[in-house]
């Protein structure tokens, strides 16, 4: 690639398209802000759990992105990649990027989870089975991490993330199954149930909404501007090697740095070895 | 696609009767694995018994690791996966052949683990078809998902620790599936409870093996 030419990519170049991320970027401060508003100071704190129910506005809203949306879409966009019709680079960075913001979603929900399970439960962890399934998804996506990592060309780079996300994915549903029924064969009685009240107050119920659509657009603001590093990333490693190649090759018309230079760039024939 | 796969294995297995690195390297590997076991837990034989069968299947794991490494290093030098892939075998057949000879390998394992086991750890079998039927289906399943990820990490200079951290996650259903057989198939448990992770094996095997005819050909180009 020509590293004087432009990062071809409408998501950096078009207006719009840096207007729309912009405005993504904005509703999620803004609802974020309402949600931490609603949730600290208008709803009411719980008849059991006291003010300990506010964790309710951050961790089911956390987890959904964490474990539904950032891996559902991972997932998509990795078979999306895998079927040659669709095949694009696009569909890898956005695997990529749906990754690495899940990772950081999946490490909020278990932070918060501990949180809450600590006073909630006496406990920071519990072997419960959808704290398992969480901590085996987090891993799978490190991995997935960890093998984008090992150097490679972009098509051969994108070729192995999808396809190890076509394995993991097929393999959380069973995993899921199998700590499901760990869990439940060994043990009795649970006293892991959060103890959410069915009849869950008005205002509780908006801001809940409300978490949901403010970590919604969060997550996709942080999606979009990780899939935008993803292209930068890929343009710079390409244009890093072009500039190297292109030092190596002047060495060897580089003119003489003891003096008269101009002769030598000009006249003398470049030695066949260091072209 | 059958003659490949005998083709496949009974190459992998011949240079593993040549070299024996299965044989005198994973296999005390694995025995090693139990004795330190034994010692993190402690000279209690009940508490041995009581963990022997989660031991167990952590010890096959680690195997499988070693074996799955021996299958993919026997394909990296000389460029022979490169000769595999030239030679026009279905690829399919090379999944299934790389698979069957890794599952003669662990089976072998997994009968001299099990006898450490019981010897070592003092555990006690009432029901064995159970264990035999587990151990059938479990090796099946880790030798699927090993190879494909031994394929998927295959041209990786990083191989060694990569590998590991990716397969190791994947196969845990497998170490929950067999604990619990095995749990139930012991001395005290009740037979019933295995059949259910019995069921698990089944779809985790057909589900690995199943991806594994289909995407191995094209797991190869990212080499």
């Amino acid at each position: 690639m020509n590293p004087n030419q432009r990062v071809r990519s409408p998501l950096l170049q078009s207006a719009r398209a840096r207007w729309t991320v912009r405005i993504i970027g904005i509703a999620a401060v803004l609802s974020t802000a309402f949600t931490v508003w609603l949730g600290l100071w208008v709803t009411p704190p719980d008849q059991v759990q006291g003010d300990l129910v506010r964790l309710v506005y951050i961790h089911p809203g956390v987890a959904w992105v964490a474990l539904y949306l950032a891996f559902g879409l991972a997932a998509a966009a990795s078979l999306l990649y895998l079927w040659p019709r669709t095949r694009s680079l696009f569909w890898d960075r956005l695997a990529a990027a749906a990754v690495e913001v899940g990772v950081v979603f999946n490490v909020c929900t278990l932070i918060s989870g501990s949180i809450w399970g600590k006073p909630a439960w006496g406990v920071w962890w519990a072997w419960d089975a959808r704290l398992t399934s969480t901590a085996v998804l987090l891993v799978l996506f490190l991995g997935y991490m960890a093998l984008r990592r090992v150097p490679a060309e972009p098509e051969v780079r994108a070729r192995r993330s999808a396809f190890l996300a076509l394995f993991a994915a097929v393999d959380i549903p069973i995993v899921h199954f199998s700590v499901l029924w760990w869990k439940t064969l060994h043990q009795g009685a649970t006293v892991l149930n959060p103890d959410l009240s069915p009849t869950i107050h008005g205002s509780m119920a908006w801001t809940l909404l409300l978490s949901f659509v403010a970590l919604t657009l969060v997550f996709v603001w942080m999606l979009v501007v990780r899939y935008r590093i993803g292209v930068l990333e890929d343009w710079l490693g390409s244009g890093e090697l072009d500039a190297a190649l292109r030092e190596r090759q002047a060495e060897g018309v580089a003119p003489d740095p003891a003096g008269d230079g101009s002769e030598a760039a000009a006249g003398a024939p470049v030695p066949e070895g260091v072209r | 696609m059958w003659r490949d796969t005998l083709l496949v294995a009974g190459k992998d297995l011949r240079i593993e009767a040549r070299s024996r690195v299965a044989l005198s390297q994973v296999a005390p590997f694995g025995i090693v694995a139990l004795v330190l076991f034994a010692f993190a837990l402690g000279p209690d034989r009940a508490l041995m018994a009581t963990g022997a069968p989660g031991l167990f299947w952590v010890a096959v794991l680690f195997c499988t690791v070693q074996a799955v490494q021996r299958s993919v290093s026997v394909e990296s030098a000389d460029g022979a996966r490169d000769g595999l892939r030239l030679s026009g075998l279905d690829p399919a057949g090379l999944f299934l052949g790389k698979t069957v000879a890794v599952a003669a390998q662990l089976v072998v394992l997994e009968a001299l683990l099990a006898v450490g086991v019981v010897l070592l750890y003092g555990a006690r079998i009432d029901v064995p078809w159970l264990i035999v039927v587990s151990c059938a289906l479990g090796t099946v399943g880790l030798a699927a998902t090993g190879t494909l990820y031994g394929a998927l990490s295959a041209g990786l200079r990083v191989r060694e620790t990569l590998l590991p951290f990716l397969l190791l996650p994947i196969v845990a259903p497998v170490l929950l599936a067999g604990t619990r057989i095995w749990q139930a198939a012991m001395a005290g448990g009740t037979p019933a409870d295995g059949t259910q992770w019995l069921r698990l094996l089944v779809i985790f095997d057909a589900v690995y093996v199943a991806l594994g005819v289909v995407v191995y050909g094209p797991i190869q180009e990212t080499a």
